[in-house]
């Protein structure tokens, strides 16, 4: 068995999330940087500059890209080899405090969704686990904006609908979205498993670099085609109008009941901020 | 690029255009969620606002914590919908324009009209850019509500797009049927 010690899982999630919220990702900024040129609308390409500007000023001068810094999304993959003494969950807790405490990040956490009073050091954070074979220890962090993931959706459809009931509820989120969730956006879906699982699968679709492609050829021909057709709509940069209204769709994908097919839609904003290190 | 500078006057507003850019500058107000609830609950209790809307700009906004040596952390716009229900009693004491992102009611669109004020949109996500621009920033009152308290800014050549005008035009409709490919 291996040990991991929780002050280094403390210091880790600490870092990962005010480097994820000053420095966005290269692969990130490259596909902004592609997405100006090719931005039909004069607005949206002035947007999309303002926008890589915005994300070199960050990086350059330790500023938050965004002031939404999120409420800490922690995915963890660990291995059935490796141990650890005391409570991950607040060495977690702890880290995010340290984060947002002492990396002047926005504290957007409240207590209660119906009393709504302020954490005021954006605990807790969301925490998803994921146990594996062998002795990894992986730590996966977003600061997930609270605009974007208003956009987001879950529902049943059923067998009959298809790829086009699929598709459709795509659009139809994308189109009611507009400019909210600060476009250019970055789907996330999750198609099958069963309720939960579907938006499970949508927020780890987001958690995907945004250049790869899936290895399923179904889902990346709906990666491929879903991303045409978005970006057919005009929403563009902040809704501005224009062709560049999403960077990237993820599809991910898991079995499911015959009688369900189940699709959740995670919306990400253009700040697709995201980190992930290794014990 | 049109130059604004608070207190902004009913002539100069009602002349902004959807898809103008305007360069602000001068003394706004920061207001989202929490902080409008308070202001609607006032004047429903016919009582004083604890700022002066008459001519002002309100940008919603809750901005992160400055960094010492700055006048305020990152300020980008948050999505305006969620004050639809809070800016009308504010446009009868004479809020004239109000900056955020992202679409809005159709009954605000009306409201716009009715009292000859304008929204403009800030560039969401570009937060450490337009902190660029604001000068000075402290906090009027609410001070409870952390980030979302009310602050006064004083930015200077502050970036704005006009979203919806005075006169009904709405460049986030205009832009997309121009851009919409069948």
């Amino acid at each position: 068995m291996r040990k991991i010690n929780l002050a280094d899982v403390t210091t880790a999630v600490r870092d990962m999330f005010v480097d994820a919220c000053e420095n966005i990702p290269e692969n990130v900024l490259e596909v902004l940087k592609k997405a100006a040129q090719e931005e039909e609308s004069p607005l949206g390409k002035e947007v999309i500059n303002k926008i890589v500007e915005n994300d070199l000023l960050a990086r350059e001068k330790h500023l938050p890209i965004c002031q939404d810094t999120g409420v800490a999304v922690v995915m963890l993959t660990i291995g059935s080899q490796v141990t650890w003494e005391g409570d991950l969950q607040e060495a977690i807790n702890e880290g995010v405090r340290q984060a947002y405490v002492g990396g002047y990040l926005r504290k957007s956490v409240v207590r209660h969704p119906l009393d709504r009073v302020n954490t005021k050091d954006n605990t807790p954070a969301i925490v998803h686990v994921k146990v594996v074979e062998g002795d990894v220890f992986r730590i996966d962090v977003a600061p997930k904006g609270g605009g974007s993931e208003n956009m987001s959706v879950v529902k049943m459809l059923i067998p009959a609908d298809g790829v086009e009931g699929i598709k459709k509820l795509v659009l139809d989120t994308v189109f009611n979205a507009g400019g909210k969730p600060c476009p250019p956006i970055i789907v996330g879906l999750g198609i099958g498993g069963n309720f939960e699982k579907s938006a499970m699968m949508a927020k780890e679709a987001l958690f995907r670099e945004i250049d790869d492609v899936s290895a399923d050829p179904l889902a990346r021909k709906l990666e491929e085609e879903l991303l045409e057709e978005i970006n057919k709509i005009g929403i563009g940069p902040m809704g501005f109008g224009g062709t560049k209204t999403c960077l990237a769709v993820k599809v991910n994908t898991y079995p499911c009941h015959i009688a369900s097919l189940p699709v959740a839609i995670n919306i990400q904003c253009h700040a697709a901020r995201h980190k992930h290190c290794e014990l | 690029m049109i130059k604004l500078t608070t207190p902004v006057s009913p002539e100069e507003v009602k002349k902004l255009r959807a898809g103008d850019v305007v360069l602000i500058s001068g003394v706004i107000y920061t207001g989202r969620d929490a902080a409008h609830k308070r202001l609607c609950e006032l004047l429903a209790k016919g009582e004083e606002l604890p700022i002066n809307v008459d001519g002002s700009i309100i940008y919603y906004v809750g901005p992160t914590p400055a960094k010492p040596g700055r006048a305020i952390g990152s300020a980008g716009p948050t999505s305006s919908y969620r004050m639809d229900a809070y800016s009308e009693p504010l446009m009868q004491q004479g809020l004239k324009v109000m900056v955020g992102k992202g679409s809005r009611s159709e009954e605000y669109k009306k409201q716009l009209q009715k009292y000859g004020a304008v929204y403009l949109s800030a560039i969401g996500g570009a937060a450490a850019s337009i902190s660029e621009t604001i000068k000075k920033c402290e906090v009027v009152t609410y001070e409870d509500l952390g980030a979302e308290a009310i602050h006064r800014l004083e930015v200077e050549d502050f970036y704005a797009i006009v979203t919806y005008d005075s006169v009904g035009n709405d460049l986030l409709q205009q832009g997309m049927q121009t851009y919409h490919k069948d």
